[in-house]
């Protein structure tokens, strides 16, 4: 589905008003190529006041060029899932305590619950689907998958992400460094032990 | 001809080896799509009211302002039998629920409905047994006298002990909290209704709207491919499932209703509460003589049943359980991971390991030497040397208060528990198609433990093929039925129906191969990717030539557990040893996890690697309710006040220590079928890590959560501090 369907503010400017002011046939796709990071990124820092109706946002997700309409106050989290339909990251108590919307924004492991969505602009924004696919997983997912850190899998992507950043940053780490650096991430299911386990390989291997 | 039996050991490709969950790639990649993440054309995003009061009326639910905010599409207010405004019973029951364009816009308006209640004062209190209502729960076991009474007889064989150690012991209301909330998207297309919800339930949870929507099961169109987390919570279609519908059917579109975090804390599920006065008399030996338990607890509205005590040690020559239940202001109970079981091994493995230390006996020689007093004494004798073993018992045990100076005591504990786990009820089809494709089409589900992943090994085994060459379609009401996932139920029941059809399936393509290679059908076998010839596999031919010979017409077989010719392939009834190893800061009450065992007889082992991760799991969720999990209400308003996942802590992954798990294997274990593992896995954390905490710091803390305070307030009356 396109990111177009469903980001509409009825009280507010309508998508149909915005598609006409911005005239481009690029939007009805949900990918806008007319605007850069750059672009979009200065739009932000040029200080004038936005909101609180919709605004026009454009976010780099895994690699591609995302446009949506929505109100200020919206989530990173919730732009990325009700707009975008990227829904590897997931909301479970929107207030930074659990770690299963995390995302990297240029690279940094964020909370996407925490993050708005007109702060991501201009950052490049890599989700579980971003790191690989089914057909062809990072070292991390594949580890992942070999040694069972998953059993519901909805705390998971979150946990991919976190631990694919952990890997990169901790090379060599002790169990004792994995266990405290992963802390901020919760399962319920309980497959930390996995999980645990695949940090600390690919963090001696060295190759996630 | 296959018979209907699981394969000898040297049959066994993929059964019980390490094979990894099926589903692991769509899962990692975050491309697995859960109820929460569907997302329909043109969905409107519903969000439900709860109520602020626990307890009491409501006279009015005032929805103009809400109404008039653009983009509220549909609001649906809570009625009940009558037509009226409900009854409110605990602090987040359904009050109104708002459908609107977007998820922002639908959390607006719930502002803007004005509720006006009578609210009544809530009954909080589940630790006051006078507060008890209804029949006692009374069991009696070897007190009948010809000229005593039962109460005589009690206390006579106490008077004959020569050690009675008496104590008190508790665990709070815990909740679920699956991460993934409960919920459901709903739509209608040309009358009839389409359902993605969260649920262990896919076959059965239907007939819980056809009341509510006139319309028939078959009509109802459910679908779950993955779903996070449900332990026992989501078995129902629920008020919002109801609600979601009526929705849909109301605006004519797709409604996306998830509960948010802090109503899932509320509202979708808890484990009821337990507490109990225990007394245990015992012979200067050790020998367990008489036990007596009083426990009472709540479930909230729902009524509180007492915990099977005394737990595993059913043969206590005389004992008396009183059970009595306390109605609070909660919401419901629902089934939690082994109903009843956590609760009954931490009243009864603390009480027991409370009279060896009175005793002054080591826990593990105590246990040992009752051990006869269980139904299955041999086995628990076998995983106690097992799980000694892997915690290296003999070089950490020390009797109770550990004497080592400074402020860092460490203990031991253990625990041991049971389990039913017999395959429920299932039906299945596979399919064998002429180009040597496999299909097995079945109604149930993955809670995350696996489902998926065992019906293709056992689909694959028993045609002699790889898993990856085999494919399952599951998680769809249109599929032969299968029960819901409960009570670990479903490895049995799966595994059984799967194995019946597929050897059903096998059979017919024995027959028409069985001319082609010479030989009589019932001298043929699938193996290694061939129909081949029993002791002569040179007289053979590859799978795919084989289903060759079937020409235009591919191969459907049923089957079922029960099985149709009546073989048995699942059994109930196992056993588990559990030894925590904990660390204790008298100064700061903190317990730390050491080291964790936890050694478990599960049958015929499907998946020795998804098999583990329960094992982990369990082991994990237990260590969290021995020492975190607690759900803390407002005695006055009634008001749960850690709702969010800040306050209601769960363990993570610094808080677990190092956790060993061992499988029970071998043809002793093995040939009595598949057993379900999801439950053993999570009972005896509790009992193991509170012993260990008293094993280490020489008093019992009588309340799970074993949080800080608790120890703190223990050892101000004593131990070794
Ligand atoms: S949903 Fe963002 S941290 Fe929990
Ligand atoms: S795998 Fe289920 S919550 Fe982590």
């Amino acid at each position: 589905m396109s990111a177009m369907e469903n980001d509409q503010a009825p009280w507010d400017m309508s998508r149909r008003g915005f598609l006409k002011g911005v005239g481009t046939g690029a939007v009805a796709t949900g990918l806008m190529q007319g605007a850069t990071d750059a672009e979009a990124a200065s739009a932000l820092r040029s200080g004038k006041p936005v909101g609180p109706g919709a605004v026009p946002i454009t976010l780099n997700v895994n690699g591609t060029h995302r446009w949506l309409n929505a109100e200020p106050s919206v989530t990173l989290l919730d732009a990325l899932r009700n707009r975008l339909d990227t829904t590897g990251c997931k909301k479970v108590c929107d207030r930074g305590t659990c770690g299963a919307c995390t995302v990297m924004l240029d690279g940094d492991v964020v909370y996407s619950c925490s993050v708005l969505a007109i702060e991501a602009q201009g950052r490049k924004i890599v989700t579980a689907e971003g790191l690989g696919t089914p057909e062809a997983m990072s070292a991390v997912q594949e580890s992942f998958v070999e040694n069972d850190a998953l059993q519901c899998g909805f705390c998971t992507p979150g946990f991919v992400v976190a631990t694919t950043a952990f890997v990169r940053d901790h090379p060599n780490a002790t169990l004792e460094e994995v266990r405290e650096g992963m802390g901020g991430n919760l399962c319920r299911c309980g497959t930390y032990v996995g999980i645990t386990k695949v940090a600390y390989d690919l963090a001696k291997k060295g190759d996630a | 001809m296959a018979k209907n039996a699981w394969p000898s050991a040297d049959r066994r490709k993929n059964i019980g080896a390490r094979v990894s969950r099926l589903d692991g790639p769509v899962k990692v990649t975050g491309v697995a799509k859960y109820a929460y993440d569907v997302k329909r054309e043109n969905m409107l995003y519903a969000k439900i009211l709860q109520s602020s009061i626990a307890v009491g009326t409501l006279t009015e639910v005032d929805t103009s302002a809400a109404e008039k905010m653009p983009g509220v599409v549909a609001i649906i207010v809570q009625k009940d039998g009558q037509g009226n405004l409900p009854k409110i019973s605990y602090a987040g029951d359904m009050v109104a629920t708002v459908a609107a364009e977007t998820e922002e816009i639908a959390m607006e308006a719930l502002k803007r409905i004005k509720v006006s209640y009578e609210a009544g004062v809530p009954q909080m209190d589940d630790k006051d047994p006078s507060k008890a209502s209804g029949r006692d729960q009374k069991k009696d076991q070897g007190l009948d006298d010809d000229n005593l009474s039962a109460d005589e007889k009690l206390k006579q064989v106490f008077a004959a002990a020569d050690t009675v150690s008496e104590g008190y012991y508790g665990l709070p209301i815990i909740t679920h909290c699956s991460l993934e909330p409960h919920g459901q998207v709903t739509e209608f297309r040309e009358g009839e209704l389409y359902v993605w919800p969260s649920t262990q339930n896919v076959s059965g949870y239907a007939n819980g709207l056809t009341r509510s929507t006139g319309l028939s099961a078959d009509q109802i169109h459910v679908d779950c491919q993955y779903m996070g987390g449900g332990f026992g919570s989501k078995f129902s279609t629920d008020k919002w499932g109801e609600v979601g519908a009526q929705l849909s059917k109301q605006t004519g579109r797709p409604v996306k209703l998830m509960l948010e975090r802090d109503q899932e804390l509320t509202t979708a599920g808890h484990r009821p509460s337990a507490f109990a006065n225990v007394k245990v008399g015992v012979k200067a030996d050790g020998a367990i003589t008489a036990m007596e338990v009083h426990a009472w607890g709540s479930g909230g509205q729902r009524r509180f049943r007492i915990p099977p005590t005394p737990y595993v040690f059913t043969k206590i020559p005389h004992y008396r359980t009183l059970g009595q239940s306390i109605l609070t202001n909660r919401g419901l109970t629902r089934a939690w991971r082994g109903p009843n079981h956590p609760q009954a091994a931490l009243i009864t493995m603390s009480a027991l390991a409370d009279a060896a230390a009175a005793l002054g006996m080591d826990e593990l020689a105590f246990f040992k030497k009752n051990v006869g007093l269980t139904d299955r004494a041999e086995v628990y004798a076998e995983e106690m040397d097992v799980a000694a073993k892997l915690i290296g018992y003999r070089e950490k045990a020390h009797l109770r208060g550990d004497k080592t100076p400074g402020p860092i005591k460490r203990g031991l504990g253990m625990s041991i528990h049971t389990w039913g786990g017999k395959g429920h009820n299932s039906t299945c089809a596979v399919t064998i198609n002429p180009d040597g494709s496999a299909v097995g089409r079945m109604g149930t589900q993955d809670l995350g433990t696996g489902t998926r992943t065992v019906i293709a090994i056992v689909l694959a085994d028993t045609l002699g093929l790889n898993v990856d060459e085999v494919r399952v379609e599951m998680g769809s009401n249109a599929l032969p039925t299968s029960r819901a996932s409960g009570g670990s139920s479903t490895v049995g029941g799966v595994s059984t129906s799967m194995r019946d059809a597929s050897t059903n399936a096998l059979n017919t393509l024995l027959d028409k191969v069985a001319p082609e290679l010479g030989v009589p059908a019932e001298k043929l076998e699938a193996w290694g990717g061939r129909i081949q010839e029993v002791g002569k596999p040179s007289n053979s031919l590859a799978w795919k030539d084989a289903c060759g010979l079937l020409g235009a017409m591919a191969i459907t077989e049923q089957g079922a557990n029960p099985t149709s010719d009546g073989t048995n392939l699942t059994t109930g009834g196992v056993g588990g040893c559990n030894i925590a190893d904990v660390s204790v800061d008298i100064e700061t009450g903190i317990v730390t996890m050491n080291e964790y065992v936890s050694v478990q007889d599960v049958g015929l082992v499907m998946d020795e690697k998804t098999a583990e991760s329960q094992l982990y799991g369990g082991a994990i969720m237990g260590i969290t309710y021995a020492l975190f999990e607690e759900g803390i209400y407002d005695p006055t308003t009634g008001a749960m006040l850690n709702k969010d996942m800040e306050f209601y802590r769960l363990a993570g992954m610094g808080d677990i220590g190092t956790i060993k798990v061992h499988l029970m294997r071998g043809p002793k274990y093995e040939d009595r079928g598949v057993v379900g593992i999801g439950e053993p896995a999570v009972l005896s954390q509790g009992a193991a890590i509170s012993n260990a905490v008293a094993n280490a710091i020489g008093v019992r803390v009588p309340e799970l959560p074993l949080t800080p305070d608790r120890v703190l307030d223990a050892l101000s009356k004593g131990g070794v501090a």
